[in-house]
């Protein structure tokens, strides 16, 4: 049986993380490369980078950060943020990320997702989704509804035929952010996650929310999440990726303790 | 030296970065005789059958790898470089390599776990059931986990070659050692620490049987 995966996510600006992590005696670092090697130590099943650089002449040094992580620590890891085209896939690809990431360009250019599959294969390709949820229409009738600029922008392209219809492009995994509950550390959106998670045969990344080992628990064993993604709740030490294995492993939920 | 096997199948960048992690010299190479200079050979791999076998027919690596594997010299299949060692691939309905009786099957649609559909690729990390003692696999903690991604899987003739099964819906086998060949559906390379203990010892292993 598949243990449930569990993956912190950093988001990198110039090469530098935007918000340090705190490390053993809580000590602010922002180098990408050491915050991976720390979260790999810990037992992280899969780390996610979002390259939120706004000029496209600093694409260079993530591409440097990429090859350094990848010197460093042996398991997957995905690369998300500017990637409009096949050849910025292959630079990040060869540099050592295991899979890449789109969210909005896939969504101006959904052929960019069959394109990327038929390059590196489905498992490559991650689509990175923003969803708000909306009063269900004609035009949204699951009720969530795609959003982009960090949900300042209503695309009107409901979200569960997204799912659907990129899976039939070629991606390989969904990472599902709830633009609501990102941010406040209440717990994921369940049900949003149960209803893409149980309709598509890809695996779904729970994205937004997570506050407690509890909420992923949830999110895992109720929202039927394939893995669930973590940011503050690690990076501010209020817990350790250890600590939330342990609590998984003991609510019965499969994971890897052992690396 | 370590030869890695270069077919255009992706992910040979992370199997070399692993063996320098590990302090062994490597060259990646499609040519047999640069391949001929490595004492021991990985034969890593992702993508899909068909095209694996047709970019090894191009380079006559097709017959030069089961020459190496006669020869009694160490080699480490891995993901699709173990599948094409066998007869035959579902996958592109591919004649493969044969020098492993048996064939590689697609997972059935339908698979469940606890009334549950499950996903396919079988992606992520899962267990394997050590059957036996082999140098490749030693000092491997009963309860450590692997990284898959695959939808076909290693279905071998003869079940006395299995050195590891996994469950995902089915048992399948995930690890198969042949005198002087291991072979592994799992990535060692990003397999965190028991990864790179299995490329550390296949490093050190003459090839001899366990």
């Amino acid at each position: 049986m598949l243990s449930k995966r569990i993956i912190p996510c950093l988001d990198v600006r110039d090469g530098k993380l935007t918000k340090g992590i705190k490390f053993k005696g809580n000590i602010d670092i922002g180098d990408p490369v050491e915050a991976a090697r720390e979260y790999y130590e810990q037992g992280a099943d899969e780390i996610v980078f979002y390259d939120i650089t706004a000029s496209s002449d600093e694409r260079d040094i993530m591409i440097d950060v990429v090859k350094r992580v990848a010197e460093t620590i042996f398991i997957p890891f995905s690369v998300g943020g500017g990637i409009r085209t096949v050849e910025d896939m292959r630079r990040v690809i060869l540099s050592g990320a295991e899979k890449i990431s789109i969210n909005s360009e896939a969504l101006k250019n959904p052929p960019l997702i069959s394109e990327g599959a038929k390059a590196f294969g489905s498992q490559c390709v991650v689509l990175g989704m923003d969803v708000k949820k909306v009063e269900a229409s004609a035009k949204i009738p699951s009720g969530y509804e795609m959003v982009i600029h960090g949900g300042r922008v209503f695309t009107g392209v409901d979200a569960f035929w997204w799912a659907k219809e990129a899976e039939n492009l070629g991606a390989g995994e969904i990472c599902l952010n709830s633009i609501d509950a990102d941010g406040t550390q209440e717990g994921y959106e369940i049900k949003l996650t149960h209803l893409i998670s149980t309709n598509v045969n890809i695996p779904v990344i729970a994205s937004g929310g997570a506050g407690t080992p509890e909420h992923i628990k949830d999110v895992l064993t109720r929202g039927k999440a394939d893995a669930a993604l973590i940011a503050s709740m690690v990076h501010y030490r209020y817990y350790t990726i250890s600590e939330i294995k342990a609590y998984l492993q003991g609510s019965g939920v499969k994971t890897r303790m052992t690396w | 030296m370590i030869g890695i096997i270069d077919y255009q199948a992706g992910n040979l960048t992370s199997v070399a970065r692993a063996l320098r992690y590990l302090g062994e010299p490597c060259l990646v190479s499609d040519d047999p005789k640069v391949l001929k200079q490595a004492s021991r050979i990985i034969f890593p791999g992702v993508g899909a059958a068909g095209e694996a076998m047709a970019n090894l027919r191009q380079t006559h690596l097709d017959q030069w790898i089961p020459e190496w594997v006669d020869k009694g010299k160490p080699i480490l299949g891995i993901c699709l470089g173990t599948q094409v060692i066998f007869e035959y691939s579902e996958e592109n309905d591919a004649k493969c390599l044969g020098i492993i009786p048996g064939a590689v099957k697609r997972f059935p649609k339908d698979l469940q776990e606890d009334c549950m559909p499950l996903k396919i690729p079988h992606m992520g990390w899962n267990s394997v059931a050590f059957q036996k003692d082999h140098p490749v696999f030693r000092d491997i903690p009963d309860e450590a986990q692997f990284y898959f991604v695959h939808s076909y899987y290693p279905a071998p003739a003869d079940d006395r070659l299995v050195i590891g099964w996994t469950d995902y819906g089915q048992l399948f086998c995930a690890a198969l050692a042949r005198r002087n060949l291991v072979a592994v559906q799992f990535h060692p390379e990003k397999s965190g620490r028991p990864g790179l203990q299995i490329l550390a010892n296949f490093c050190r292993w003459g090839g001899e049987d366990a």
